[in-house]
C-alpha cells in the first residue's frame, strides 16, 4: 500500500472549507509543553528498492520459525500452514481483515463463515459457534461475561492451568461488571478436583479450564463438568480447536461454552498475532453469545441464501445494552481456518493431533534423558510440557538459539515457582533430526 | 381506535398490568407490539424471582430489536407464561390476552396507584408514545 498524500493545494482548501486559516490553527489548544518543537528524529529519506533493502535487513534479525526448529508454544503453534491457503485467501473476493458490514452483499464471504461455524462447533461438540473474536484470550473474557449473564452469579473460579496471560485479560475485563476471581489450584499438573470443589459455592458462576491446559496436560473435562454443575455453574473450557481432531471435544463431556485459539488452524504465528478467536456454546446460550453469528435461510425464491443473524443484540441495535461490546470477527483468519480444515479433513486432523503428541512424547523422553532435566509434573500432556532444568531456562535458550534451536518458552515471566521451568511445544512440523539435535545442544548447554 | 383496554393500567414503557386482588397479571401493550414488530423471543424471569417497579424484568426481541421488560409493580413472580417461549407470537396476536407474559404478587398494592390510567395511556401513545 502506497501513501497518499495531500498538496498544499488541497490542503488549503480543506481549512478553508472547515473555516481555519492553517494547520497550525487547529493545534492550538494543546499546549505548549505537550507538543514537540523539533523535527522528528528520523533518517534520511530512501528510495523504494532501497527502502526495501533495509526493511529486510531488519526483519533478518528476527528468529522465526521458517528458519528455526521452532519449540515454542504456551498460546501460538508452529503447526504447518498448506500452501492453497495463501493462495485461496488472496483472492480479492476474500482478502479483507474485516467482518462483511453489508453482509446480505457479501455472500460467498458469509457463506465461508457459515462452514468456519459449522467446523468449530463440530470440533468442540458444541451446538453453535460465532464467526470468531480476536483471539483466544478475548473469547475467554467474553465466555466469562455470558456465564455471568446466563446465570445471573458473581463469581469465577478459574483454574491455575488456565493461560497466565488469559487469565489477565479476563481480570481486566471482569473489573467494570465487578466480578471475583477465585482459583483452583493445581495438583500434580491438573486441577485437584478436591480443591476445586472448596471454591464453589451458589455465587459461582462459571469454572474454567483448559484442555489441555497452559502446561500440556490433560485435564480431567467429565469430572470437573459434573463437579461444576453441582454447584449450579457453566463449565467453560479452553481449547485448541486443532487438538480437538484427536481429542474428546469437550462439549462431549460436559462443556457449556468452548472457546479458544484458533491460530494452529493455519494462521501463521507472524510473531504473536492477528489471532483467531473460537466462541462456542450450548444452543440455549445463543442469544447471549457475543459477536457475529451467520445463519443459513433461504430467499424469496426458495434459494439457500446466508445472512447475519441474531443482530438485534448487537452494539449497532442495542446500543449500551448490547450482550458484548464485540461486533466484528476475524474474517481472513477465520477463512483460513476454514480452508485449513477443509484441506485436511477428519483424518489430517486427527493426524496431526496423532503426529504432534507422539512427537512430543518422543522429545520428552529424549530431553529428560539429559542429566539433571526432568518433567516437572507428572500427568499426562498431549503436544506441550514443562521441563526444569538444572540451569536458567533463559541462558539455556539463548545458547539453543545459536543451534538454531527455539528451545521453549520460560515460565518465570508467569509465576515465580516455576523459575527454573521451560515450557516446550511439540508440533507435526518438528522431525527426528531437530528433536534428536534440541536434546544434544540441551545436554551441552546443561554440562 | 386505539386498543387501550380501560380497565388496565399502564406504565410509560408500555407494559399493561391488570389488578387481581395482590397480583398484578403483566403484559405488553398493543402498541407496543406494534412498534416492535414480529416478536420472536420473550424473555422472563423464573418463578420466585423479585422484581421491582420501573425496573427490567426480562427482554422482549423482535425482527427489529431487542427491547427491556420493566415492571409496573414490586413484588415477587409468582407465574409466568410458559406458551411464550414456544409461541412468541402470541404477544403480537393477543397482547392483553394470551400474550400475557408474568404475574406479580405485589409487596405493596399501593404502586398501583402510581400507574397511568387507560385515558393518560391514549394520550402518551397519540403523542408517539414517548
Amino acid at each position: 500500500m502506497r501513501y497518499i498524500s495531500n498538496t498544499s493545494a488541497q490542503q488549503k482548501e480543506m481549512l478553508a472549507i472547515i473555516g481555519a486559516s492553517s494547520i497550525e490553527d487547529l493545534l492550538v489548544r494543546i499546549p505548549a509543553k505537550a507538543r514537540l518543537s523539533r523535527p522528528l528524529n528520523l533518517p534520511r529519506a530512501m528510495a523504494e528498492t532501497e527502502l526495501v533493502r533495509h526493511l529486510q535487513r531488519m526483519s533478518g534479525l528476527n528468529a522465526g520459525a521458517d528458519d528455526y526448529a521452532c519449540f515454542l508454544g504456551a498460546g501460538s503453534y508452529d503447526h504447518a500452514v498448506p500452501s492453497p491457503i495463501n493462495h485461496l485467501i488472496s483472492r480479492g473476493e476474500f482478502f479483507t481483515a474485516y467482518t462483511p458490514y453489508q453482509p446480505e452483499a457479501s455472500q460467498g464471504t458469509l457463506r465461508s463463515i457459515f462452514e468456519y461455524q459449522t467446523m468449530m462447533a463440530e470440533l468442540t461438540g458444541l451446538d453453535v459457534a460465532n464467526a470468531s473474536i480476536y483471539d483466544g484470550a478475548s473469547s475467554l473474557a467474553e465466555a466469562t461475561l455470558m456465564a455471568h449473564a446466563a446465570t445471573g452469579r458473581d463469581t469465577l473460579v478459574i483454574a491455575r492451568g488456565v493461560n497466565p496471560l488469559y487469565r489477565q485479560v479476563v481480570e481486566t475485563y471482569v473489573e467494570g461488571p465487578g466480578l471475583k476471581i477465585k482459583s483452583a489450584p493445581l495438583g500434580d499438573g491438573v486441577t485437584d478436583a478436591d480443591a476445586l470443589r472448596k471454591t464453589l459455592s451458589k455465587h459461582v458462576a462459571a469454572v474454567v479450564i483448559q484442555y489441555p491446559n497452559f502446561f500440556g496436560c490433560l485435564e480431567d473435562v467429565r469430572s470437573i463438568a459434573d463437579i461444576a454443575h453441582e454447584a449450579g455453574a457453566l463449565l467453560v473450557v479452553v481449547a485448541d480447536p486443532i487438538n480437538l481432531g484427536l481429542l474428546t471435544p469437550p462439549g462431549a463431556s460436559g462443556a457449556d461454552i468452548v472457546v479458544g485459539e484458533g491460530q494452529g488452524l493455519g494462521v501463521p504465528m507472524s510473531f504473536g498475532g492477528p489471532n483467531l478467536g473460537v466462541f462456542a456454546a450450548k444452543q440455549e446460550l445463543v442469544r447471549r453469545m457475543p459477536g457475529r453469528l451467520v445463519g443459513a435461510t433461504v430467499d424469496v425464491d426458495g434459494q439457500r441464501g446466508f445472512v447475519l443473524t441474531l443482530q438485534t443484540r448487537e452494539q449497532h441495535i442495542r446500543r449500551e445494552k448490547a450482550t458484548s461490546n464485540i461486533c466484528t470477527n476475524v474474517a481472513l483468519c477465520a477463512l483460513m481456518a476454514t480452508i485449513y480444515a477443509a484441506i485436511l479433513g477428519k483424518r489430517g486432523l486427527r493426524k496431526v493431533g496423532e503426529l504432534s503428541t507422539a512427537k512430543a512424547h518422543y522429545a520428552a523422553r529424549e530431553l529428560t534423558k539429559v542429566p539433571g532435566v526432568s518433567l516437572r509434573f507428572g500427568a499426562p500432556f498431549f503436544k506441550e510440557f514443562a521441563l526444569r532444568l538444572p540451569k536458567s531456562p533463559e541462558r539455556v535458550i539463548r545458547r539453543l538459539v545459536k543451534d538454531r534451536l527455539l528451545a521453549g518458552v520460560p515460565l518465570k515471566g508467569f509465576d515465580r515457582a516455576y523459575k527454573d521451568c521451560l515450557l516446550v511445544a511439540v508440533t507435526e512440523k518438528r522431525t527426528k533430526e531437530e528433536i534428536d539435535a534440541y536434546a544434544a545442544a540441551l545436554a551441552a548447554a546443561v554440562a | 381506535m386505539a386498543n387501550i383496554p380501560a380497565e388496565l393500567k399502564y406504565t410509560r414503557e408500555h407494559e399493561w398490568a391488570k389488578v387481581e386482588g395482590d397480583r398484578a397479571r403483566v403484559g405488553i401493550t398493543a402498541f407496543a407490539q406494534e412498534q416492535l414488530g414480529d416478536v420472536v423471543f420473550v424473555e422472563l424471569p423464573k418463578v420466585g424471582a423479585k422484581v421491582t417497579a420501573m425496573k427490567t424484568f426480562g427482554v422482549v426481541e423482535s425482527v427489529k430489536a431487542v427491547s427491556d421488560l420493566f415492571a409496573p409493580v414490586t413484588g415477587e413472580v409468582v407465574e409466568i407464561n410458559g406458551e411464550l417461549p414456544k409461541k412468541p407470537e402470541l404477544v403480537n396476536t393477543d397482547p392483553y390476552g394470551q400474550g400475557w407474559m408474568l404475574v406479580i404478587r405485589m409487596s405493596s398494592p399501593k404502586d398501583v396507584d402510581g400507574l397511568m390510567s387507560a385515558a393518560d395511556y391514549e394520550k402518551l401513545t397519540a403523542g408517539g408514545g414517548h
